[in-house]
């Protein structure tokens, strides 16, 4: 009896669990299905350890990952960010993080690389106090990263 | 406020260059106005780059990307008079989208 019921309701619930993916990824590109859940706990993480950690691990570095940020930025607020891979060194990226050790919230974007699109994301994020900025890049669920320090003259809050 | 976003696709050799600039203030949820109260959080949290329809780029934000988001990134497959869409949206469910042709 007990058991009959149980598993109604598990049947049910597994039953709204598939309605609600169904709704969830049926607007979605099927290319992009398996990397399609915004990593909403690694957005939240404080502290870039518990970042990484959501993500997966601590990234090796690598040099096949080129990382541009200015040394100086003037203005903590618009700090312009380019990721780009050399595909000798690093073929098959398949996500790009962007990461500011010290803001209050390290991971301020993640990209996902479709087959055909190069490794390659320029944008401008917020930096609230000088610190490292990170590039992470994922490879068939490897993690490796570059880092690259800005110093930030006037932070990134609005102050 | 659904934004408009400016985007400019251009042929480079083998692969096309996008640059999408958004409208979109990006707010923390950290700042306070003037009045000492708090400034909702106000972001894009997910943007989309499509090529004739193909998705070839796909990117989850968070509010520390920029206000007015610049977006830049290259793909191979495109040719001159393709359609390329940006679309994006925040985490009120409002959406901005903008289209252009590869020049």
């Amino acid at each position: 009896m007990n058991h009959s019921i149980q598993s109604a309701g598990m049947a049910r619930r597994n039953f709204l669990r598939l309605g609600a993916f169904v709704a969830a990824t049926a607007m979605l590109p099927a290319k992009l299905l398996a990397a399609m859940v915004r990593p909403a706990d690694a957005f939240t993480a404080t502290g870039l350890d518990s970042t990484f950690a959501q993500i997966g691990g601590i990234p090796e570095l690598h040099d096949g990952i080129i990382f541009s940020t200015p040394d100086i930025a003037e203005n903590g607020a618009v700090v312009p960010v380019k990721v780009e891979i050399d595909g000798n060194k690093l073929p098959k990226v398949d996500k790009i993080y962007v990461m500011v050790e010290k803001n209050p919230n390290p991971l301020s974007a993640m990209f996902n690389v479709p087959a055909g699109t190069k490794p390659y994301v320029e944008t401008r994020v917020k930096v609230a106090q000088t610190c490292n900025l990170y590039a992470v890049v994922d490879v068939d669920g490897k993690l490796y990263m570059a880092a690259k320090e800005t110093k930030v003259t006037l932070g990134g809050c609005g102050g | 406020m659904a934004g408009k976003i400016r985007i400019r696709a251009q042929q480079q050799g083998d692969y096309t260059e996008v640059k999408a600039l958004m409208r979109h203030p990006m707010e923390t949820g950290l700042r306070k106005d003037q009045a000492g109260e708090p400034i909702p959080a106000h972001f894009i949290e997910e943007v989309t780059v499509t090529h004739k329809g193909n998705v070839v780029m796909h990117a989850y934000w968070g509010a520390a990307v920029s206000a007015n988001p610049f977006l830049g990134i290259q793909f191979e497959g495109g040719a001159p008079g393709d359609e390329v869409a940006v679309v994006w949206t925040d985490n009120k469910g409002e959406t901005g989208e903008g289209t252009t042709k590869i020049r």
